[in-house]
């Protein structure tokens, strides 16, 4: 089998783009909520950039970690590491903006869904990813993406943080 | 020998004593826990791991607060819950654990959380159920009593993170009890550096010093300059014989007061396992004061059992990363 050559895009570059179509979203009673590890990091970048659009319009934000809704435990179990969600402030009647890193399946956003409602009732709620790959399984799909790309399968995009906090999209390869 | 608590892939298959438990799972445990805190502050307290599963909690022996615990527990991870006073029922009338065991297999559950008078019992249902079912121990005779271990420590954790820079003691009754089984190892694992045991001669085991603890008899001197001091209750009804001259002697010579807490570090932690003998082995102006955690204790071990019931019961072939 020949493998074709994937140029991927600049994580960073894809960031810029990511804050600049979000910006328009942000009115009050909107809130954040950055989906564990990925959309955290992008979440707090994005806190950054568009500082004073969220200030000036008191935006809340918050973190998910979405194993205890995860549809595959039964299959694969917790994973070692959970983090607690940290939703702080009151989801009732808020424009929810859900951010991922690289959207797939659709089940970890029905899982996110699944969760935020426990918290309350939320008016509305949006999706942003970074990049979508392709092959959802569900009618689920973002509003808002950076750039679309199609993969096969078996392979895994990934979203890295280094230790400078500079983002970039890594790409493996199973059997 | 095979550590019957491992599956192959060294996962957590049973909960049935700590000792032997890698700090690996120890920790898994804790931090797992420290996600599900936050689950008893929310609109709906409930996540839907156990959904569809069947926990039964069969206590042969009485204990109000642990299996409370570990029915909210279960129903927090939308598990179906079946709670059994056994020596209320079917084993009063002749029937072996093993009958009892095997006719609620024979309904479907999918997991035991087990109390039980004798030391042992839990290992020996963990040894006699299929693979797909979980065992739980909470409380084997004298033996341990791992999730009230482990709450113990996540409690710890919680008020003074630094466990590798304690000082910890545990005060009262070893000899009959489990708990203190169970924090020692816990403690132990978790690199505590200094555990002290504070007890009457006739209220240790045999070589106690063996589990790597600090003797004293004194409660003047074993309290002097300690972070946590754990109270262990009296068990009267362990007691066979004079081990005590009374309990007012004790509470005299061993009782948790005021001015013996302040021999502890200013910001010592005070827990106990509950029920309290109050006026016995602890004053209620401690028990109800500033520095004492013991309702947090309560708190925080529904969030212990909910992190071994998610860990056990998911997933048959190798967890993620």
């Amino acid at each position: 089998m020949t493998s074709k050559k994937i140029t991927l895009p600049d994580a960073e570059v894809l960031l810029l783009t990511l804050a600049e179509k979000i910006k328009p979203m942000l009115q009050p009673n909107t809130a954040l909520v950055g989906i564990q590890s990925g959309g955290v990091w992008l979440m707090q970048r994005l806190l950054t950039l568009l500082g004073s659009t969220i200030t000036a319009n008191n935006i809340e934000h918050g973190t998910l970690d979405v194993s205890f809704y995860r549809d595959d435990y039964a299959q694969r179990g917790l994973k070692i590491e959970t983090r607690p969600s940290q939703i702080t402030f009151d989801v009732e009647g808020k424009h929810i903006i859900l951010i991922d890193d690289v959207f797939y399946t659709g089940r970890t956003t029905r899982a996110a869904m699944n969760e935020l409602f426990d918290y309350g009732r939320p008016a509305s709620i949006s999706l942003v990813a970074l990049i979508n790959r392709g092959g959802r399984e569900l009618p689920i799909t973002p509003q808002i993406t950076a750039a679309d790309i199609v993969l096969d399968a078996h392979q895994n995009l990934q979203l890295i943080q280094n230790s400078d906090g500079i983002l970039s999209l890594e790409l493996q390869t199973s059997e | 020998m095979k550590n019957p608590q491992l599956d192959a892939d060294g996962r957590l298959k049973h909960l049935l004593s700590i000792e032997g438990l890698p700090k690996k799972i120890l920790n898994q445990i804790l931090d797992t826990a420290e996600s599900f805190v936050g689950v008893a502050e929310r609109e709906v307290k409930k996540v839907p791991l156990l959904r569809g599963k069947t926990v039964c909690n069969l206590f042969f022996e009485n204990s109000t607060r642990t299996r409370t615990t570990f029915e909210i527990a279960a129903k927090r991870l939308s598990a179906d819950v079946i709670s059994l006073n056994v020596n209320a029922s079917s084993q009063s009338k002749g029937e072996t654990i093993l009958d009892t065991i095997n006719n609620l297999i024979a309904m479907h559950a999918d997991m035991f959380v087990v109390r039980h008078a004798q030391s042992g019992a839990a290992h020996f249902i963990a040894q006699h159920v299929p693979s797909h079912i979980h065992v739980i121990n909470a409380g084997d005779g004298r033996h341990s009593h791992p999730t009230q271990g482990l709450l113990d420590v996540f409690t710890i954790r919680k008020y003074k993170p630094e466990l590798h820079n304690l000082r910890v003691a545990i005060v009262g009754d070893v000899l009959h009890s489990r708990v203190a089984r169970s924090e020692i190892h816990a403690l132990t694992t978790l690199g505590v550096p200094e555990i002290r045991v504070i007890a009457p001669k006739t209220l240790l085991p045999t070589q106690v010093e063996k589990l790597g603890v600090h003797v004293y008899h004194d409660i003047n001197t074993g309290l002097k300059d300690v972070d946590v001091v754990m109270m262990l209750r009296l068990q009267n009804e362990r007691m066979n014989g004079a081990m005590l001259p009374s309990v007012q002697e004790y509470f005299k010579t061993y009782g948790l007061t005021q001015e013996r807490l302040a021999l502890a570090k200013p910001d010592a932690i005070v827990m106990h396992p509950g029920p309290m003998n109050r006026g016995v082995e602890i004053d209620s102006s401690v028990a109800d004061g500033q520095q004492s955690v013991i309702l947090p204790q309560v708190t925080y071990g529904i969030a212990i059992r909910m992190a071994v019931m998610a860990i056990l019961a998911g997933g048959q072939a190798g967890g993620t990363q």
